[in-house]
């Protein structure tokens, strides 16, 4: 299989839509870093306002790690967006280019085919995701320098020591990864339904906007499904960042307090890709390529 | 050897039958003319007979295997261009050509893919992006992806499509060369008569999903059953006439115009007898439009 | 009425004032703590407050008299009571800015300590009143409650180690009010992600401490200003 892989590869490399998504973060990023940078002091003040009432904070508190920290709390929100835009044209665009046909009529099988595009937007949407790291984390710690990570939740605060923040952030970035492709799963099954290439974007993204209101809206009935939704689990990259403490209310280094919600998390989204892609391969096996 | 059997074969979208219950059986080495009207069902039939349709009856075997169990090993034996030249826009010829020479088992060789860029006329062209391609170059380009793998049997669904009357003629001396110089099966659809009548050594006519007609072009296409039309100024004199003479029992019971059935070479006495008969002539035409084949079939059938 | 009232004031706190400036024992303490012009310590310090989870980290804390300190946490963020400075012994004893009243003698943790109000006489000092709780037999203060007036009130408890001679503590625990903390969710991203524990405990708790424990004091040794 790896020769088709190889092909689709070739293919996202050459197209010009690709390079939109990598460009796009590119932009935000240095915008919010080239903003943090000027007038960061600013923002910090008015984020730690409650604190400063209360504590003075000595040191560094703008560093790398929290600009990385608000960098993916921003753009984990829209970078799904922009995965749609490739993964939910994988079928579909091929369809409507009528190119689908010639790549069905070689000695592959669809299923072998549908899952090749599969891996291809899945490296496309990791290749995505280190590029956001590499500028979100690297520059960021390059730009502002690195020191603890003071984190301002929206019940408390949590201090994770400079030398405890690398690793979780590696943590943050294969949680990330889960949710990303579950994104691209779901794009791949709308493009499997569709032979034109916005139609599958525009739904993507709707379903993704859709169930995340439902995913933030406290109302009772929408908490029974709440647990279930892709969307609820996607953000929990965040969980890295929350720490134990022990008895005596002392944070203890290279713990992370709930290890359960982040397996649980990954368990759902992970069904979720194996179901969107499993579906997508059934709908693409059963469907007569009439474009 | 038959290299296309298809037996019983029927496709239904949802109320519309779209091929019904079609048989018919390619040898090797032929020029199989596949020809119909346009929505007749032709292009539903080869993209079933290449897997992208799924049949709702019948069954399909190429090289003498089902085509259901051994898609695989047959569709590395087939070569097939399908409709328009759908191409990836962003890609060049050159890299097109590359990429469908990973799809095979055997392998193609740099030296290949020159020759077949050479073979469809698109050496010069090579490097640049599909994008700037005329809709001719983009369907010879088509043809070089299906011959790439110098495949046994090629399914070329309507190929001139689109093409200016020098990319036609090429693509016609293209099909006979495949057949004749290399030996190839090559089952070729087109809606014009024409063009089929000139490459095809077997033909096979399809109309609303069913089979019409099938065999050798030269018994199919029978000059003795050529089918005239007649324009006078007075066509209910001429008619009249006509049916008081010999050509009584030639004449075609049609509403509108008025035509004959006659062997192509009688044209010129029935010429000379509208004019012995004092007929205002206007025009004495020989169809041979795929409309008037089926005129002619309609009415021997 | 009033103006005799008043002068029945002015008069107790002069002589409350006499009192002060010969009280034995706050001048045994202002003594002992003379001994000491700087220092830098070592230690560890651990925050516990309701809304910060932060972990034990190694402290340097610098000072030099009359009042400069400063706690900076090795290579990190340090979190540390604000206004605190201005309620160490230090700062209160060094101005020598106030009337300072005996109020009784009290046992902690196991020792009969003497309380000692003192009432600020400078009226721009930030501190409103402050007891200490002084054990007459080493001098040592082993407790102060102060009230400011922006900050709220500090309890610092001490406890003397090999350092005592210098009026210097082995572990020091600093406690002071909290206000609530609370970020919008709109602000922190954090949707339907709440920890309704650690919430709970937030509102409940409203007393913070920061604790050092010292391990090793350099004494006399010279402060740069540039270290404030």
């Amino acid at each position: 299989m790896w020769p088709i892989i190889q092909i689709e590869l070739f293919k996202i490399y050459k197209r010009p839509r690709t390079y939109i998504a990598f460009g796009a973060i590119a932009a935000l990023i240095l915008v919010i870093q080239m903003g943090l940078k000027i007038d960061g002091e600013a923002y910090a003040a008015f984020l730690m306002k409650d604190i400063n009432d209360t504590l003075t904070v000595d040191g560094k508190v703008l560093n790398g790690y929290l600009i990385c920290y608000i960098l993916l709390q921003l753009l984990l929100v829209h970078v799904p967006l922009l995965v749609a835009l490739i993964a939910a044209d994988m079928l579909s665009g091929e369809a409507n280019l009528g190119t689908l046909r010639l790549l069905f009529t070689t000695p592959y099988s669809r299923t072998q085919w549908v899952l090749a595009k599969f891996v291809a937007a899945s490296f496309y949407t990791i290749l995505l995701l280190i590029w956001l790291a590499f500028l979100a984390l690297f520059l960021s710690m390059w730009i502002f320098g690195t020191d603890d990570l003071f984190l301002m939740k929206s019940n408390y605060v949590v201090l994770i020591q400079e030398q405890d923040v690398f690793w979780r952030y590696l943590g943050a970035f294969v949680f990330a990864s889960f949710s990303l492709l579950t994104v691209a799963a779901l794009g791949f099954l709308m493009s499997s339904l569709a032979n034109n290439s916005i139609g599958p974007i525009v739904a993507t993204i709707s379903a993704i906007v859709f169930f995340t209101i439902l995913s933030t809206l406290n109302i009772p009935l929408f908490n029974i499904v709440k647990p279930y939704l892709f969307t609820t689990h996607m953000n929990n990259w965040k969980e890295f960042f929350d720490i134990q403490v022990s008895d005596s209310n002392d944070a203890i280094t290279g713990s992370i307090l709930n290890v359960a919600k982040i397996k649980n998390s990954i368990i759902i989204l992970a069904i979720h890709i194996a179901l969107f892609v499993g579906a997508s391969v059934w709908i693409m096996k059963k469907k007569d390529i009439l474009s | 050897m038959s290299v296309i059997k298809v037996q019983g074969l029927s496709k239904n979208f949802g109320a519309i039958k779209a091929v019904d219950q079609l048989s018919f059986e390619v040898e090797a080495g032929q020029v199989y003319g596949f020809l119909g009207q346009n929505g007749s069902g032709k292009s539903t039939t080869i993209r079933m007979l290449l897997s992208l349709i799924h049949p709702s009856e019948g069954h399909i075997e190429i090289f003498g295997q089902s085509l259901t169990a051994n898609r695989s090993a047959i569709l590395e034996q087939v070569g097939a261009v399908i409709e328009r030249p759908d191409l990836y826009p962003y890609l060049t010829a050159q890299e097109h050509l590359t990429l469908f020479a990973k799809l095979r088992k055997q392998k193609i060789t740099a030296a290949k893919i020159e020759a077949t860029l050479a073979q469809v006329g698109l050496l010069s062209r090579a490097n640049d992006k599909v994008q700037t391609y005329s809709l001719g170059m983009k369907q010879r380009l088509g043809i070089g992806i299906a011959l790439l793998h110098d495949p046994q049997l090629i399914i070329l669904d309507e190929p001139t499509n689109g093409l200016d009357p020098q990319g036609i003629a090429d693509i016609r001396q293209l099909i006979k060369s495949l057949s004749k110089d290399q030996g190839k099966t090559v089952l070729v659809s087109s809606h014009l008569l024409s063009e089929i009548e000139q490459i095809a050594t077997h033909i096979l006519i399809i109309h609303q999903g069913k089979k019409m007609a099938e065999g050798p072009t030269s018994s199919l296409l029978d000059p003795n059953k050529t089918i005239v039309q007649i324009k006078t100024l007075d066509e209910a004199d001429a008619k009249q006439k006509l049916m008081a003479s010999t050509y009584r029992s030639n004449l075609l019971e049609r509403t509108e115009g008025l035509y004959l059935t006659i062997p192509k070479l009688e044209i010129p006495a029935l010429n000379a007898f509208l004019v012995a008969s004092h007929i205002d002539l206007v025009s004495l035409e020989a169809k041979n439009s795929l409309e008037d084949y089926f005129l002619q079939l309609t009415s021997t059938f | 009425m009033k103006k005799l009232s008043l002068l029945v004031i002015v008069t107790y706190l002069m002589q409350v004032a006499v009192i002060a400036q010969s009280n034995p024992l706050i001048e045994r303490v202002t003594k002992k703590l003379n001994l000491v012009n700087d220092y830098v310590a070592t230690g560890v310090m651990k925050t516990d407050v309701a809304f910060i989870k932060a972990s034990l980290g190694k402290v340097k804390v610098y000072f030099k008299k009359p009042n400069l300190l400063k706690v900076k946490k090795e290579g990190g963020i340090s979190l540390l009571p604000k206004g605190g400075v201005t309620v160490t012994i230090n700062s209160l004893l060094n101005n020598k800015q106030y009337i300072a009243i005996e109020s009784g003698v009290q046992i902690f943790k196991g020792k009969s300590l003497q309380a000692i109000k003192l009432i600020p006489t400078d009226e721009k000092l930030d501190w409103v009143i402050s007891t200490l709780w002084i054990d007459p037999v080493d001098a040592l203060v082993y407790k102060t409650f102060t009230t400011t007036k922006e900050n709220g009130t500090y309890e610092i408890t001490m406890e003397y180690g090999q350092y005592a001679n210098y009026g210097l503590p082995s572990k020091l625990i600093f406690g002071f009010n909290t206000k609530d903390y609370k970020l919008p969710n709109g602000i922190t991203l954090e949707f339907g992600d709440e920890d309704p524990a650690a919430k709970r405990k937030a509102l409940k708790q409203k007393k913070g401490t920061i604790e050092i424990t010292y391990t090793n004091y350099v004494i006399n040794q010279g402060v740069s200003n540039s270290m404030f």
